[in-house]
């Protein structure tokens, strides 16, 4: 009886701890060792190398582009997703949208719920130099010498991307922005207002202070996001043109299942996942220690 | 007294002003966001021709055709992959995070801390990290291009997010509920399925919804692990199909917005759960 009942937890553990390290962690710690091998998906020999793999990520001309990219994609998102979602959300639930309030909110989420193909799909339609809306729009505002193939164009297609991204995930921000304020007690801000405050100052010296946790949620799965990018880009430029909106996540893709080199692939995975695991822990740190 | 009205008229008029003016900024706002998902609408029901000579036009007949077209031409069969995938995949994660959270919960055994931290840290590890070994492994497994070959995918990398939700929910409910089924001499499981599954129905919703976003919008491994148009989900179908559409813009254009519509009216029929389930986890994707 005493034996079978010590047993009875792992009934509930195992098959969720089995899943994960089958098909987790097995794989991610596969590609720290496919990382210094070469290997082809047609044929399963695969030749050690060294850090060669390391070495051609490191050298290659893309390198820094994609480096430029992701973290420029990072820091826009930054400002425009968190900052300025963030004053959305302040905006919002000021006294003085009334029962809009919810409305507001969520239009701003809706782009959120649409795949990423869908938005990749819908915006290379809006950027196309012909049909385009934005195009079309600039030219009947009078604005014909600012048109121009916004995708098709090196020096215009990540911001392009990075723009539909804004469109995209700023209500998401705003969201759940708007719910941590919420759930700041209401005694605080009529405090604030009796003794005077504004609302800028209601907003800078009780608001942002009393949500800085969730702020710096929002700024990790940001920048965490910014460096796992792919789907918008494979399904707008795939890099391109050259390789001038080329970020890592398409160079990793690219390199496994379209130029077989799967092993140059595996040492992108264990530079993404050592970017992206140290913001991890960053955040872990942070929010433990309770000082935000 | 006359100063006292003036004062009050003028500071409500100042708010009036700043209310006028802060509804502008939030519409603007809206209409910024719309007008991509408008300028499609409308596009959509459009033929060819007319989407070239002036894609701000209205349409000048409605052409519901290009939806049956789209539906019929593909974007069904890729429906009903979703479905299939999205269903089996829901309901495993939510089944299998509810045991591991509830077993790291109500027990104390050997090594619950490294399970607990095991888990965890499923949390930090990305798919595009995996994307190449797991190829590999399905392909070994001859799993590679079946629905199992994203559905335990979706399962494995899904629960560790999931026990990190339920178990917070849990850990919330009081202890003593328990003891009391166990002097009515209730054994584990019925105490799992009969007190502790029926009160956490709120928070089984707001997990099933946000996993539902995510596997429902799922490219990186559909990608790569299908590869037949028979077995597709939406978002890789939905690239396919554009790729077939090539040359019929506006049937594309109505395939986007089929695939789009799901969750957008999930999200309008359960806002609640939805964004109890988003703000607790604070995860995107």
């Amino acid at each position: 009886m005493l034996k079978r009942k010590k047993i009875v937890p792992y009934y509930y553990i195992l098959p969720g701890l089995l899943m994960i390290l089958f098909f987790v962690y097995v794989p991610v710690i596969s590609n720290f060792v496919y990382s210094f091998f070469r290997l082809s998906s047609y044929s399963s020999g695969k030749v050690f190398v060294g850090f060669d793999n390391y070495i051609k990520l490191f050298t290659s001309d893309t390198f820094f582009i994609m480096i430029k990219n992701n973290t420029l994609y990072a820091v826009i998102s930054l400002i425009v997703q968190v900052g300025f979602g963030t004053i959305i959300a302040l905006f919002i639930e000021s006294k003085l949208t009334g029962r809009l309030r919810n409305v507001y909110r969520n239009i701003y989420f809706i782009p959120a719920l649409i795949s990423l193909t869908a938005v990749g799909l819908l915006f290379n339609f809006v950027y196309s130099p012909e049909v385009g809306l934005l195009n079309s729009a600039l030219r009947a505002m009078g604005l014909q010498n600012l048109t121009q193939a916004w995708l098709g164009n090196s020096k215009t297609a990540i911001f392009s991307i990075i723009a539909m991204s804004q469109w995209q995930f700023t209500g998401y921000i705003t969201l759940l922005m708007v719910v941590a304020i919420q759930n700041v007690p209401k005694d605080y801000i009529e405090a604030a207002a009796i003794d005077g405050a504004g609302p800028i100052r209601k907003a800078f010296s009780i608001m942002i202070p009393l949500v800085k946790e969730q702020l710096l949620v929002c700024s990790i799965i940001t920048i965490i996001g910014a460096f796992k990018l792919f789907t918008e880009v494979y399904a707008t430029t795939s890099g391109g043109p050259g390789n001038s909106s080329q970020v890592l996540g398409v160079y990793l893709y690219q390199n496994a299942f379209l130029h077989d080199k799967m092993g140059l692939a595996a040492a992108t995975g264990v530079l993404i996942f050592v970017i992206t695991v140290t913001i991890s822990i960053i955040q872990i740190v942070v929010t433990k220690s309770g000082k935000v | 007294m006359l100063t006292r009205e003036v004062i009050m008229k003028k500071k409500t008029s100042k708010q009036q002003v700043l209310k006028i003016m802060l509804h502008i900024f939030l519409i603007l706002l809206v209409i910024n966001i719309l007008l991509p998902m408008i300028w499609l609408l409308m596009n959509s029901l459009k033929t060819n021709n007319e989407l070239f000579k002036d894609s701000l036009a209205l349409p000048s007949k409605w052409l519901f055709s290009n939806y049956a077209q789209a539906w019929g031409t593909g974007l069904f069969a890729y429906f009903k992959n979703s479905l299939i995938v999205s269903s089996i995949s829901l309901m495993f994660i939510i089944i299998i995070s509810a045991s591991l959270a509830y077993g790291l919960t109500r027990f104390q055994v050997v090594g619950s801390n490294v399970i607990f931290f095991i888990v965890l840290g499923g949390m930090a590890l990305s798919e595009q990290v995996a994307l190449v070994p797991l190829y590999k492994m399905l392909q070994t497994l001859n799993l590679y291009n079946t629905y199992l070959a994203v559905i335990l995918p979706y399962i494995a990398f899904r629960v560790p997010f999931t026990v990190f939700l339920m178990r917070a929910y849990f850990l919330s409910i009081p202890k003593e509920l328990e003891e009391a089924a166990y002097i009515d001499g209730y054994n584990s499981f019925q105490i799992f399925y009969k007190i502790i599954v029926p009160i956490s129905k709120p928070i089984f919703a707001s997990c099933a919804i946000i996993n539902l976003k995510f596997v429902w919008n799922e490219f990186l491994f559909a990608n790569v692990f299908l590869e037949s148009k028979a077995i597709m989900t939406i978002p890789i179908g939905l690239m396919t199909f554009s790729g077939d559409m090539r040359s019929n813009y506006t049937v594309m254009l109505a395939g986007i917005v089929i695939a789009s519509i799901p969750m957008i009216l999930i999200f309008l029929l359960m806002q609640k759960q939805f964004v109890r389930g988003l703000t607790t986890g604070s995860v995107k994707g």
